[in-house]
């Protein structure tokens, strides 16, 4: 205990020091963050829940979207998390390229959310197989199984990017 | 050892006759015996080397002789050396003798085998698929074949995939995944618990299973060095790493001292952020918030050091053949170096935290213990086998680097959770140490890869201890340098019956903390 005391008090807020420090995390985060709340405030009733599905992803994606919860990104700050139950979630968010074992998950997962059912995918993987587009064992790209609205580019997208890219979409639909 | 005079001994003992060494290199000897003796001379191996079976592996390499080549492969941590034990099947007897029952680290491979090549490992008593579910494949499509056509698309075969029962009185059975609650790889865990103690757990994997190993094929070393990137995203330059290795191998291409060192400091900085995820995802699993958040804050400085070092936070597309790509100038290695004491201040902090928390440490203490003859039945590895007294470590085997900065292998007895945890901090601290050294003796000014080389045919082993444990490639090249046959091996595909032991007697909350401190890979046992 006297440990983490001592640890809270000289470090104060995370996300202070880093962004004047010499490895310069984050210099925009801030703003783009504080767009982000004002929208989900007025237009999810102050939360946008999020559930993630894996569907054959490296696990890099998965890495970078649990990022954006450290105490450096902290999404959930901005109204923004990620619920262990598709029955929480207002939208799905899909990485890898779907392979053909994870089709029937994904489906069961999508019919178990309540509406607006918001499907975005990550990763270029989740968009047409990526590296794996041609594979004797994958769907190719999510579009083919679920209505997707919304694509986060990148191998993997950083977190800083995935957050730009969910406010960018938020703030035009 | 000369390995001539080791198969005489071999040959003599095990009373073998037809055992002949058809290919060696420094590193690599490989024995071609007749289908009838290729059990005992696994077994022979298996039983003189202490080794469990690393990688076995079969391919469709001479359809014009109509036979199948099955290789099987031990690593003797004396001689510094692997063993491949190779046998042909002829196609239109497509049988080999099952190892399973006397090499219980065999089985899963022979499953594999089976499911891939349709050749059939006669005795082995479990040959239900693995990758290929049962509910979207149907049987008879082996895709690994080099005559493999797809079975029409969306066929619906009405099967379903055999649990293991568990039958008595207050038994109950609790399905899990695959999709789970957190953020991660899918996969199914079914538990048959009486009360609170967990009786049996099945895993089923395959989840993420893309056919990656058929992507290979075909692929020149440029396209399948970026293939090689995206099997497994947590440990991209380990497996990069291995891959390039193996090309190395087959085309004689020197791997210079800068470029050890420089590969050595990527996969240690890998290792770093991705044994303090764990270590936070340990408390996280216990319900101890703060450390966690504490260890991801370091997790993230370093995965921006990584990208500030080598363009990449999860060190993609920087190996290359002969070395990297990058090289660290002044600058860089001023703020490696500065940014490696703020890590380890922050590092102190989070072990002190964790040690000092008297709940933490029980938690951990006792729960989830993997036995040592367990873990060496299944061949354990990497984290996981030194937590449970398996001392083995590619780094000490094959130091090349390593040697110069006096490297120390981790090393645990008691294989529960905390062992495994005594070992991350042990080996985050180790490899901080090293990387600094490593950036002592470097003297690098400029990329000197090779970039004429000729490619030619053959075949080799590529490995490197990635934070996990070995990830093993081995690659057959025709003769213009296309890709004939890419078998991946992550330790993660031993490790995860190991996992299914060590839970064994605890209860199913405790569950996600003995999970966690395996840590293995859905992706890279998936491919």
């Amino acid at each position: 205990m006297k440990e983490i005391i001592k640890n809270r008090i000289l470090r104060g807020i995370a996300t202070k020091p880093i962004m004047g420090s010499a490895l310069n995390i984050s210099p925009d985060n801030e703003s783009i963050g504080v767009e982000l709340k004002e929208i989900i405030k007025s237009r999810f009733g102050r939360s946008f829940h999020i559930r993630e599905v894996d569907t054959g992803s490296c696990g890099a994606c998965e890495s970078e979207i649990i990022a954006t919860t450290n105490p450096i990104y902290d999404i959930q700050r901005f109204g923004v998390d990620f619920v262990a139950s598709p029955r929480h979630a207002d939208a799905l968010l899909v990485t890898g390229p779907v392979s053909k074992n994870m089709l029937v998950a994904l489906k069961k997962t999508y019919s178990a959310m309540p509406e607006p059912k918001i499907i975005i995918t990550l990763g270029d993987c989740a968009r047409d197989g990526g590296i794996f587009k041609g594979s004797y064992y994958i769907e190719g790209g999510v579009n083919s199984v679920l209505p997707v609205v919304l694509h986060i580019p990148g191998c993997p997208p950083q977190p800083t990017d995935i957050i730009k890219t969910l406010l960018a979409f938020l703030k035009q639909s | 050892m000369d390995s001539r005079d080791f198969l005489q001994k071999i040959k003599a003992l095990h009373k073998i006759s037809s055992p002949e060494i058809i290919f060696e290199r420094a590193d690599e000897v490989y024995i071609r015996v007749s289908r009838e003796e290729f059990g005992r001379m696994c077994i022979a191996l298996h039983e003189q080397l202490h080794s469990p079976v690393m990688s076995y592996f079969a391919s469709d390499e001479w359809r014009d002789r109509q036979v199948f080549t099955v290789r099987c492969a031990f690593l003797s941590p004396e001689n510094r050396k692997w063993f491949f034990v190779v046998v042909e099947i002829p196609s239109h007897d497509p049988v080999f003798p099952s190892i399973a029952k006397e090499i219980y680290s065999a089985s899963l491979f022979e499953r594999e085998i089976k499911e891939m090549y349709g050749l059939e490992p006669s005795g082995n008593p479990d040959v239900r698929r693995l990758r290929l579910h049962d509910e979207v494949w149907p049987e008879g499509y082996y895709p690994l074949r080099k005559d493999f056509t797809g079975p029409a698309a969306g066929a619906i075969t009405g099967k379903q995939f055999q649990f293991v029962k568990v039958e008595g009185e207050g038994i109950f059975e609790v399905p899990v995944g695959p999709v789970h609650a957190g953020i991660i790889g899918p996969g199914h865990f079914r538990f048959s618990a009486a009360g609170e103690p967990v009786i049996n757990l099945e895993i089923r994997l395959g989840f993420t299973h893309r056919g990656a190993e058929k992507m290979f094929e075909g692929k020149s070393i440029r396209e399948a060095l970026k293939l090689s990137e995206c099997l497994a995203g947590d440990a991209a330059f380990a497996y990069s790493a291995a891959f390039c290795r193996a090309i190395e191998k087959i085309a004689d291409i020197p791997e210079s001292d800068d470029a050890k060192i420089m590969r050595a400091i990527f996969i240690e900085l890998e290792r770093m952020y991705n044994h303090v995820a764990d270590i936070g995802g340990m408390a996280i699993d216990v319900g101890f918030s703060f450390p966690a958040n504490l260890a991801a804050i370091i997790k993230e400085n370093m995965l921006a050091l990584n990208m500030k070092l080598a363009g990449h936070r999860y060190l993609k597309h920087i190996n290359t053949l002969g070395g990297v790509t990058k090289i660290l100038s002044a600058d860089d290695k001023t703020l490696l170096l500065s940014s490696l004491r703020s890590i380890k201040r922050d590092f102190s902090e989070l072990e002190k935290i964790l040690q000092s928390s008297v709940s933490f440490m029980d938690r951990v203490d006792t729960t989830g213990i993997l036995r040592k003859m367990t873990a060496e039945d299944f061949g354990v590895l990497g984290v996981a086998g030194r937590a449970s007294g398996i001392p083995l470590d590619l780094r000490s085997v094959f130091p090349e680097a390593y040697n110069s900065v006096n490297f120390q292998p981790a090393r645990e007895d008691k294989g529960d959770a905390l062992a495994r945890l005594k070992i991350r901090l042990f080996e985050f601290k180790e490899s901080m140490r090293m990387i600094e050294e490593f950036a002592g003796k470097l003297e690098m000014t400029r990329i000197n890869c090779p970039s004429d080389f000729a490619l030619k045919a053959g075949f080799g082993l590529g490995y490197a201890e990635s934070w996990r444990g070995p990830v093993l490639f081995w690659v057959k090249l025709d003769a213009k340098g296309i890709i004939e046959r890419c078998k991946v091996v992550d330790s993660s595909f031993h490790n995860w019956q190991g996992l299914s032991f060590a839970v064994l007697g605890n209860i199913i909350p405790d569950f996600p903390l003995c999970n966690k401190s395996f840590n293995l890979s859905y992706a890279g046992n998936d491919l």
